[in-house]
């Protein structure tokens, strides 16, 4: 029986020779990740009674969300998960300062391969589609129990096909086609779904910015997102875990597919789009928002903090003055990016701009620390979420937008083209 | 626990009420689930904490809980005292964490067009019937999975995985 991604990897997983969506099977996870919510985990963990995880090998734990600890309570929870991880034997753990943002070191340190099942506390463990792995998000107590049985129930998703052909215009990113796309499908209009993506402009992305649009395919309530398990992604793997072997899933040509959508980047993405507040799917043209006023830009996440999205920021803050209003704030995704970053000048760019480095981490994305909003204060970031209240006060107004957008507001001070600051620059 | 549930329904809830109003980031390192209820609607709609009594409803209209897998978003609901949310969807964690809580969500359109705040509804479960005795109206509701009653019966996933660890041992 013909099937996509998906299927076929959830067959793999639960021992069935097919399986169709609405089914429900049981799968053997592969990987099992966790960040501070690991301390949620372990309490449910210690109730259900059993002693010993499942598999420590198969656990990987990264302290991201609040590092280093912003408080007393964060320091506790820190300190409990260290002694866990020591007890429980679980090698796989990146403290304070070796690793940066989970879904970052994840796929650096070689965890994730294509056909593994990857589950994650974490909404944006959709992220590892890229690396072509069905990776999505569950809850604390749920990853208690796969912490006992190594395994976890899963309805079998239908697949959306989005096949995005032409090219991507000089400063449209990963970033604006995903948000076109979530734009266009609306905040629940993946919701349950797998989505494939394919064509050429996804065939001729980095890595990196295939993250982007399988991070991002959450936020229209995707489960699980690919991108081609292809040569370019090879070449990735081969760097990162050369001891593995790369067996790339791909879905049978005649799969059935609930929907294929078909995207001409060329012509639908005149320019970069940015999505208001206060949800993912209000996306509008960069054109039309350039009297809004920003007083913070981020710069960073799981979603947009990897070394192309810093280069891209330090290309256009060269030798400018970030603007007097504006405090920019950027977050390297990782330890290893932070330090690339460093090589490459790119840091001193971006300081002798005027920018503050933060530690690499979720930062201010979450609104906890490094960053908070006061009340009437407009961000533009390159993060992922722009809800009521999540960067800080209810009363506070996040933009998501490109890396591009967000280095090019923070000169302007206002959301601004990069096309308009590049023009300048590159003069 | 019964699987025809009856409460009063506290709010009606607009569309998109993602998990960063239902619980804020900010309280994420509160891990002990029965204080996760003091923060629950924080930021925009603290009106509706104040106004939950024990075993009310929720009423929200399509894809209540999106955004973050945080639990602490369903434990908030559960230990504010709600007894079931009823919405046009949901997301898909939303759903799961509830669930493997024990807190009971149901999927009907129609009674998120027809109710309004202040309704007493009673709920089936295994056979998604909601009836509105108030108004003398009856909705179709999906009926929710056996596997998910379940595991609301024993209390979720914990205590259902604790009786079946012990009963191996």
């Amino acid at each position: 029986m013909p099937m996509t991604i998906a299927e076929k990897i959830l067959a793999r997983a639960s021992g069935r020779p097919s399986v169709q969506p609405d089914e429900i099977v049981v799968a053997r996870v592969d990987l099992a990740m966790s960040h501070e919510n690991a301390d949620l985990v372990r309490k449910s963990f210690a109730e259900i009674g059993v002693k010993r995880v499942w598999d420590p090998e198969r656990i990987v734990i990264i302290l991201d969300h609040r590092v280093p600890a912003e408080s007393e309570r964060t320091a506790t929870t820190h300190k409990a998960i260290r002694e866990f991880v020591a007890a429980q034997g679980i090698r796989n753990f990146y403290d304070v300062g070796r690793g940066g943002i989970c879904h970052q070191v994840l796929t650096e340190r070689g965890h994730v391969l294509p056909g593994m099942v990857v589950v994650g506390t974490d909404s944006h463990t959709t992220t590892h589609g890229a690396f072509g792995a069905f990776a999505t998000g569950i809850g604390a107590t749920e990853m208690a129990g796969v912490w006992t049985e190594g395994e976890l129930w899963f309805k079998v998703p239908s697949t959306i096909r989005i096949e995005v052909e032409g090219k991507l215009r000089p400063w449209v990113s990963a970033k604006d086609l995903i948000l076109y796309i979530i734009g266009q499908l609306g905040s629940d209009g993946a919701d349950y779904r797998a989505v494939e993506f394919d064509g050429a402009v996804i065939r001729t992305m980095s890595v990196a910015s295939r993250m982007t649009l399988a991070n991002l395919s959450m936020e229209m309530g995707a489960k699980v997102a690919f991108t081609p398990a292809d040569e370019k992604l090879r070449d990735y793997l081969a760097e990162r875990a050369p001891a593995a072997l790369f067996e790339p899933v791909e879905p049978d040509p005649d799969a059935a597919y609930e929907r294929v959508i078909r995207i001409d980047a060329s012509k639908e993405l005149a320019e970069p789009v940015v999505a208001c507040p206060h949800s993912v799917d209000n996306v509008r043209p960069v054109s039309s928002l350039t009297d809004i006023e920003v007083h913070q830009a981020v710069l960073g996440s799981c979603t947009n903090g990897r070394l192309e999205d810093l280069e891209v920021a330090a290309c256009l803050l060269s030798g400018h003055r970030v603007h007097p209003r504006v405090r920019l704030l950027v977050i390297p995704a990782s330890q290893e990016i932070y330090l690339e970053a460093i090589k490459l000048g790119y840091i001193q760019t971006m300081l002798e701009a005027g920018a503050m480095i933060n530690p690499s981490g979720c930062g201010p994305c979450v609104g906890v620390h490094q960053g908070i909003l006061a009340a009437g204060e407009n961000c533009i970031s390159s993060t992922n979420r722009n809800f009521i209240g999540r960067m800080g006060s209810k009363d506070s107004r996040v933009y998501l937008a490109s890396p591009a957008v967000v280095a090019a507001s923070a000169l302007a001070g206002h959301i601004a083209l990069p096309a308009e600051v590049g023009e300048e620059v590159f003069a | 626990m019964s699987r025809i549930l009856t409460g009063r329904v506290a709010a009606v809830l607009p569309a998109n009420i993602d998990t960063d109003i239902i619980y804020p980031g900010r309280y994420l390192n509160i891990t002990d689930r029965e204080k996760t209820a003091e923060h629950l609607f924080e930021l925009a709609y603290p009106e509706v904490r104040a106004a939950i009594q024990p075993g009310d409803l929720l009423v929200a209209a399509r894809n209540f809980g999106c955004g973050s897998s945080r639990e602490q978003a369903a434990a908030a609901v559960k230990y504010a005292g709600v007894g079931a949310v009823i919405a046009a969807s949901f997301a898909r964690i939303f759903f799961r964490n509830a669930i493997n809580l024990g807190l009971p969500l149901v999927v009907s359109p129609e009674a998120v067009e027809r109710v309004r705040e202040g309704d007493v509804l009673e709920l089936d479960l295994e056979h998604g019937v909601i009836r509105n005795h108030g108004r003398e109206e009856t909705y179709t509701a999906a009926p929710l999975d056996p596997r998910a009653i379940e595991l609301i019966e024993a209390g979720g996933l914990v205590p259902h995985l604790k009786r079946k660890v012990m009963a191996h041992a």
